[in-house]
């Protein structure tokens, strides 16, 4: 038995989130991290911008700021910034990150600064009804697109990558020992690290895509999910329909704060 | 056998918060042991002695309620 209670607001509970809902599985998994590495209550902050996922801070017990849409990780930057001692977690969603905090998002991965970004993917807008987000599959049913999405999505740990985060993975909350595993090494490494965890949504999600039960959802996750090493060998035919998940991308490059720090120094007066 | 009187052959309690239990199913669905039922959409400890403390219910609780001891 682990004890959650030590880490969480328990007069908030139980918490807004759907039942079946990933956030929750999340945030454990997040918790025991933090406990394995004993990252001090006192000492972390989580930054969140507007959404489901965004509600977590609301549940932990350490530093919490409950931004606004799609800032989060502008508001992280800062606080990283004015105290770069500080572990710094920005807990955001599809929508806030890729869609209105794009811009955020890819320019935070290129400075390479130390905050650890867990982004819950659920492919939709839960908390306003079900909108099309940009990770919607396409030809999904959401609530904006009653006849099936025409938009290809967006593939967020590759925009990561390719945007210049240091290090880039995904998880999901079936295989909840992996993810645990992923957030301690995204929370240990020292620059922009992301942890893409594809959440299940039953209430907007499921229930427009024959999958309103959510047991169903975690049935699928459990069928579409496979390791980066198996990926690996897998034909493109058999990739169809399936994800990966595990460390797709873990380099060492200068980070902002300690470059930052370097150039404080350069620039004093000497005495 | 000496092994089965191991410490952590104890028998497992298994405790749900049924305020906090939202009903979701799934740690019904994956127990690998089929201990758990629903009763009244909430989860319910059924077969506590068929425990293995594999923890997945515990670990996949999304609602903080199941706690495997």
């Amino acid at each position: 038995m682990f004890d959650y209670l030590q880490y969480v607001r328990q007069e908030n509970f139980p918490h807004i989130w759907c039942s079946g809902c990933g956030d929750g599985i999340v945030l454990k998994a997040l918790i025991r991290s933090m406990d394995k590495l004993g990252l001090s209550q006192d000492e972390t902050v989580m930054v969140s911008g507007i959404g489901c996922s965004s509600r977590t801070p609301g549940y932990v017990d350490i530093n919490t700021l409950h931004t606004t849409h799609g800032r989060a990780l502008a508001f992280a930057t800062g606080v990283k910034i004015a105290n770069p001692d500080l572990n710094v977690i920005v807990v955001t969603g599809d929508g806030d990150a890729t869609a209105i905090g794009g811009n955020h998002f890819i320019h935070a991965a290129r400075r390479n600064i130390d905050l650890t970004v867990l982004l819950y993917n659920n492919y939709i807008y839960g908390m306003t009804g079900g909108q099309c987000s940009p990770t919607t599959p396409r030809g999904a049913y959401a609530s904006t697109a009653q006849h099936g999405n025409l938009e290809p999505p967006f593939n967020i740990s590759g925009l990561a990558i390719a945007a210049g985060a240091s290090f880039v993975a995904r998880g999901d909350v079936y295989n909840v020992k992996k993810l645990e595993t992923l957030i301690g090494k995204a929370l240990q490494k020292k620059g922009f690290s992301l942890v893409e965890v594809v959440s299940p949504c039953p209430t907007a999600f499921g229930r427009r895509n024959r999958m309103a039960r959510p047991v169903k959802m975690m049935e699928q996750l459990r069928d579409t999910v496979v390791s980066v090493e198996k990926w690996e060998k897998m034909t493109d035919e058999e990739r169809k329909g399936k994800f990966r998940t595990g460390i797709l991308k873990d380099i060492e490059k200068p980070e902002f704060t300690a470059e930052y720090a370097k150039l404080i120094e350069k620039m004093r007066p000497e005495e | 056998m000496a092994g089965e009187q191991s410490a952590s052959k104890k028998p497992a309690v298994i405790t749900v918060n049924t305020v906090w239990c939202k009903g979701c199913e799934i740690c019904v669905a994956f127990c690998p042991k089929d201990c758990l039922e629903m009763e009244g959409g909430k989860c319910k400890v059924a077969r506590p002695d068929d425990c293995i403390k594999c923890m997945l219910c515990e670990l996949r609780c999304p609602d903080f309620a199941i706690t495997v001891e």
